[in-house]
């Protein structure tokens, strides 16, 4: 009987990205919830080099670094493929799959701002990042995912990302993700939150959005 | 590689992460075309128009269709053509050679960076900084001649690649990793014996010299 194991944080994109393979595929496993504050040992154990979650361990073995654990699952349970079949749209989506995990920088600086100029500065990022993909990812028309009819590992990464931008435009009631500026990404974003295994996968948002505040007065002394 | 295929890679001398995917070209045989581009002046219109999004080398053009990110591009070259596995086989091998590569990717050429493109207290820390990378890349070979074990592969591919600019580093930084990292060292030396590395690789005096210069063009020196 194989055993799997996530170690990870409820709020990160990272850790979301694995649960939302791991359920998708239908994998048992279980979760242990860490503490950022007050990790368990194994973390520095099974993670030397950064200290971090999320982490996966199957039977025993610890696989770290969320994109790395993602194309693990896709390999070691095949079925319900993905990541795609073909090599070049392969190549493809491991650039997409960047591009989004890149987005947390800018999303960092902005759940983290401490006045408006910095604010600005790390919407106009994401902005940039958003623009990008609204005019380069959204030009078959009959894909309604990135993924085709249903949602593959692209639509997840970014899922993972958008998600944490939606809990910072309600805790620092700004507008993101606006439909006028990107409405393909608009539209996509709810056509994903609404794939069954994701809606009830989703963080709660009132539980994101109070602990948003608690990490800001704890990190910068203030909401 | 069948007889159809055009392979054309858009290219910078000193690029680690242009050499990466020329290196991985030659080991599987392959033939190509190297398209130097001038990176600091002004960029082809091919270039543009194949990573309109980064505008960067290198870009791999297999029948015109453009692959970008040097890491992404080994994999898609030993995807496409099989023979003479780069990656390991089973998945989580697969799994711990990615980490390498993505740690490698993530901390090699910026921590180098601090050494050359900095004076003072500066490059003092960031010396300090890579000769910690290089510590961790001694402690994952280990005692194996090659990352992957005994064959040559996909993680030494991705690290050998950045070679050329360990002689700036060590000039400029003052240290020699020889001191630190002698299995680190052992290695280069046995990938450096490698056709395909001995082929593609600069001469690290000749990328010692661009580093200067840069350094000079920086207002550094």
């Amino acid at each position: 009987m194989t055993e799997v194991k996530l170690h990870g944080f409820w709020y990160s994109p990272f850790t979301l990205k694995v649960k939302w393979t791991l359920e998708l595929k239908g994998i048992p496993y279980e979760n242990i919830e860490e503490d950022r504050f007050n990790m368990s040992v194994q973390i520095f154990q099974y993670n030397p080099i950064y200290k971090r979650t999320p982490i996966l361990v199957h039977d025993g073995k610890p696989l770290c670094e969320s994109t790395i654990i993602v194309e693990y699952i896709d390999q070691i349970w095949p079925e319900n493929p993905l990541f795609p079949i073909d090599s070049y749209e392969r190549a493809l989506a491991r650039f997409w799959i960047k591009y989004a995990d890149d987005m947390v920088s800018a999303i960092r600086l902005l759940a983290l701002s401490s006045n408006s100029e910095e604010q600005v500065k790390a919407i106009e990022k994401i902005w940039e990042h958003l623009r990008v993909v609204e005019d380069r990812c959204f030009n078959d028309h009959e894909k309604k995912f990135f993924g085709g009819d249903t949602i593959n590992i692209v639509d997840i990464a970014f899922g993972s990302m958008v998600k944490f931008i939606t809990v910072l435009e309600d805790a620092l009631e700004v507008k993101i993700l606006e439909y006028e500026k990107f409405p393909h990404f608009h539209l996509w974003y709810n056509n994903f939150k609404n794939v069954p295994i994701i809606k009830e996968n989703l963080p709660d948002q009132d539980k994101m959005l109070a602990f948003l505040k608690f990490s800001r007065e704890k990190l910068l002394g203030s909401s | 590689m069948s007889k159809g295929d055009k392979l054309e890679v858009l290219d910078f001398w000193a690029s680690p992460y242009c050499g990466r995917v020329k290196i991985a070209l030659e080991e599987k045989g392959v033939k190509y075309v190297a398209s130097e581009e001038d990176v600091f002046g002004c960029k082809s219109d091919l270039l543009l128009k194949s990573n309109p999004i980064h505008q960067k080398v290198p870009v791999l053009l297999h029948n015109d269709k453009p692959i970008v990110e040097s890491a992404i591009i080994v994999t898609y070259i030993d995807e496409v053509w099989p023979s003479n596995s780069l990656l390991p086989t089973s998945a989580y091998d697969r799994a711990q050679a990615r980490f390498w590569v993505d740690y490698i990717d993530k901390k090699v050429f910026e921590t180098g960076r601090s050494v050359w493109g900095s004076n003072g207290e500066e490059r003092e820390v960031g010396t300090r900084d890579f000769i910690e990378v290089i510590k961790h890349l001694e402690e994952a070979l280990g005692e194996k001649n090659y990352f992957g074990g005994e064959a040559f592969g996909y993680v030494d591919i991705i690290a050998i690649s950045h070679s050329p600019w360990f002689l700036a580093y060590e000039k400029l930084g003052g240290f020699k990793i020889q001191d630190h990292t002698p299995k680190l060292s052992a290695w280069i030396k046995r990938c450096l014996k490698r056709e395909s590395v001995a082929k593609v690789l600069p001469d690290p005096e000749k990328v010692y010299q661009f580093v200067l210069h840069f350094r000079k063009m920086s207002g550094l020196d």
